[in-house]
């Protein structure tokens, strides 16, 4: 290489890497170094910031911890129900969207989409005064006469579930839908042309044909709802507050409670954060697995 | 012929019933806003003529303005810093192509993994050591570089045709010119679509807004809104008005950027 050449080279580095400088070096500050010193705090216990090094004390004071188990059960719970009912829902909406000729299709999409754009506060408190005992969704329950009694929606430790589980879903079905819509436009309409005249009903097109197309946009979404719900927070803090006797608070909650609102341990709380990314960690070499054999 | 008209009927009633399932919240918002606590909570959804001692009760609990100039100038300053940062580096991975860069491009994308939960202590621990609590540097800072957004500028500018850049070199122009002058005016709409998803991200924010703001008067609208929801008797009416006007400047942005925003959400994904 002549000199030329190599002073090029070199200002073609310089020049690169100055552009991308400032965005790594606030990641690095902002996410790589936290993460790290999260793992680090993890081996911690203490209140507020005058800690000791305890190692794994902490991992093991998990398993005696009935609080944590039961958020962690509570997320997996909202997690196992909620992302599938979800994208069952979002599929089937988009492939009776994607039908041709229907008439006021874009009026259904804008309607099933606007949803997505309530913050997450706002609309969460909408579900609460729309979920109250004597509110809007028992009255109307009980005049189509579908129940005969009002549901405790957000007294029960079951019901609140079910109306945490069905206010997530009103907010990010709309979401996958654009997801899915985007990927249908791609599929070649005379694979359903064909598979119309054969006579195949449209239910077995959609399982046939749709959704093995779909895959990897199907994947896509399941993982992104799933870290999604894993850091479920601001939905049952303004919904449930957590209650009633914990029945609805999620690992998140429990790390903010943690850390904020008893007497700060940030080392327990640590710990209990590394769960989320332990589950986040176990999602991302899966996908990066099936991005690769693609 | 029969069976296919009774599926599209089946159809049409399934959509229609999701549709006003989601639109109904909206609804209710805003009646809701017209009546009073105890007509809310036992399921009135007509009209009322509560609205404006909503808004006066609204008034007198909090300053709207401040609230209102707290939230959007943390959205705007996040969101010009956010697009500015991330389409540089999306730009400087695309362009400036290195084997160095690309890994570190990679090790970026991992990051969008990394659960918000695990990062706010440690967080939340810097910012006090610094002295930084509670106030709005704070909120926006660990907001602008944000991996998604610069692989998303960096797909965008696969399509930017290199010729441009090429031949602004042979005129002599300098490399941050071209970006400046060059590359910026020409990707207006991806600055539009990203701007859409950061603005909404940034103004509907709240679990880091709720750890590092302390003080009322720099409370953002939705730390407002959740303080009166978590009353032990909260007053719906003016929280509704609140919600009302929480969700205005989103909606007005949706309706406005309708086409760039759907693009915004699928792009990724292309």
């Amino acid at each position: 290489m002549s000199v030329k050449k190599a002073k090029l080279h070199r200002l073609y580095d310089v020049n690169g890497w100055m552009f991308v400088s400032l965005a790594v070096g606030l990641i690095a500050l902002m996410t790589i170094y936290p993460v790290i010193k999260s793992l680090w705090l993890s081996l911690h216990s203490g209140r507020g910031v005058v800690t000791h090094f305890v190692g794994f004390d902490n991992v093991v004071r998990l398993f005696y911890d009935p609080v944590f188990k039961k958020s962690l059960v509570n997320t997996l719970v909202f997690l196992a129900i909620q992302v599938p009912i979800m994208i069952i829902l979002s599929l089937s909406i988009s492939s009776c969207l994607n039908a041709s000729n229907l008439r006021f299709r874009s009026w259904y999409r804008l309607a099933i989409f606007l949803p997505c754009v309530t913050s997450l506060v706002a609309y969460s408190i909408l579900f609460k005064s729309m979920f109250a005992f004597d509110g809007v969704v028992n009255a109307s329950l009980l005049w189509i006469g579908i129940i005969s009694d009002p549901i405790p929606w957000l007294s029960d430790p079951f019901w609140s579930k079910v109306t945490i589980i069905a206010a997530i879903t009103w907010r990010w079905t709309g979401y996958n839908m654009i997801f899915y819509l985007a990927a249908m436009q791609n599929i070649d309409r005379s694979i359903y042309e064909a598979a119309r005249i054969d006579g195949v009903s449209p239910v077995r097109q959609f399982i046939f044909i749709t959704v093995p197309l779909l895959k990897p946009v199907i994947l896509f979404t399941c993982i992104m709802s799933t870290i999604g719900t894993l850091q479920l927070f601001d939905e049952v803090v303004n919904i449930t507050n957590g209650g009633p006797a914990n029945s609805t608070l999620t690992l998140s909650m429990y790390i903010y409670n943690l850390s904020f609102k008893f007497v700060p341990n940030f080392g327990y709380a640590a710990t209990v954060s590394y769960v989320i990314v332990v589950f986040a960690a176990v999602l991302a070499f899966f996908q990066f697995k099936v991005a690769k054999d693609k | 012929m029969k069976k296919i008209r009774l599926n599209r009927a089946v159809m049409y009633v399934f959509l229609t019933i999701i549709a006003v399932v989601s639109l109904f919240p909206f609804y209710w918002m805003i009646v809701s806003s017209t009546n009073q606590t105890s007509q809310i909570n036992s399921g009135k959804f007509t009209f009322g003529d509560q609205f404006w001692i909503n808004l006066h009760n609204l008034s007198e609990q909090v300053d709207l303005g401040v609230v209102f100039w707290n939230t959007s100038k943390i959205a705007i300053l996040s969101t010009v810093f956010t697009l500015l940062i991330c389409s540089l580096a999306g730009y400087g991975f695309e362009v400036f192509k290195s084997k160095n860069r690309d890994r570190t491009f990679n090790a970026l994308l991992f990051t969008m993994m990394i659960p918000f939960s695990a990062l706010m202590i440690p967080l939340f621990i810097m910012f006090a050591k610094a002295g930084l609590l509670d106030t709005h540097f704070a909120v926006i800072l660990p907001t602008v570089s944000a991996a998604f957004i610069i692989f998303y500028f960096r797909q965008c500018t696969k399509s930017f045709p290199r010729e441009l850049i090429d031949a602004a070199r042979v005129d002599g122009v300098k490399e941050w010119q071209i970006f400046a002058f060059v590359y910026m005016p020409i990707m207006r709409s991806s600055y539009a679509a990203a701007f859409i998803i950061v603005f909404m991200g940034s103004w509907n924010a709240f679990l880091w807004p709720l750890i590092v703001l302390q003080s009322t008067e720099l409370k953002t609208i939705n730390l407002i809104l959740s303080s009166f929801n978590s009353a032990y008797a909260p007053d719906f009416g003016l929280i509704m008005i609140a919600t009302v006007m929480a969700t205005i400047p989103s909606l007005v942005i949706f309706f406005a950027m309708q086409k760039q925003f759907v693009a915004s959400m699928t792009g990724a994904v292309k």
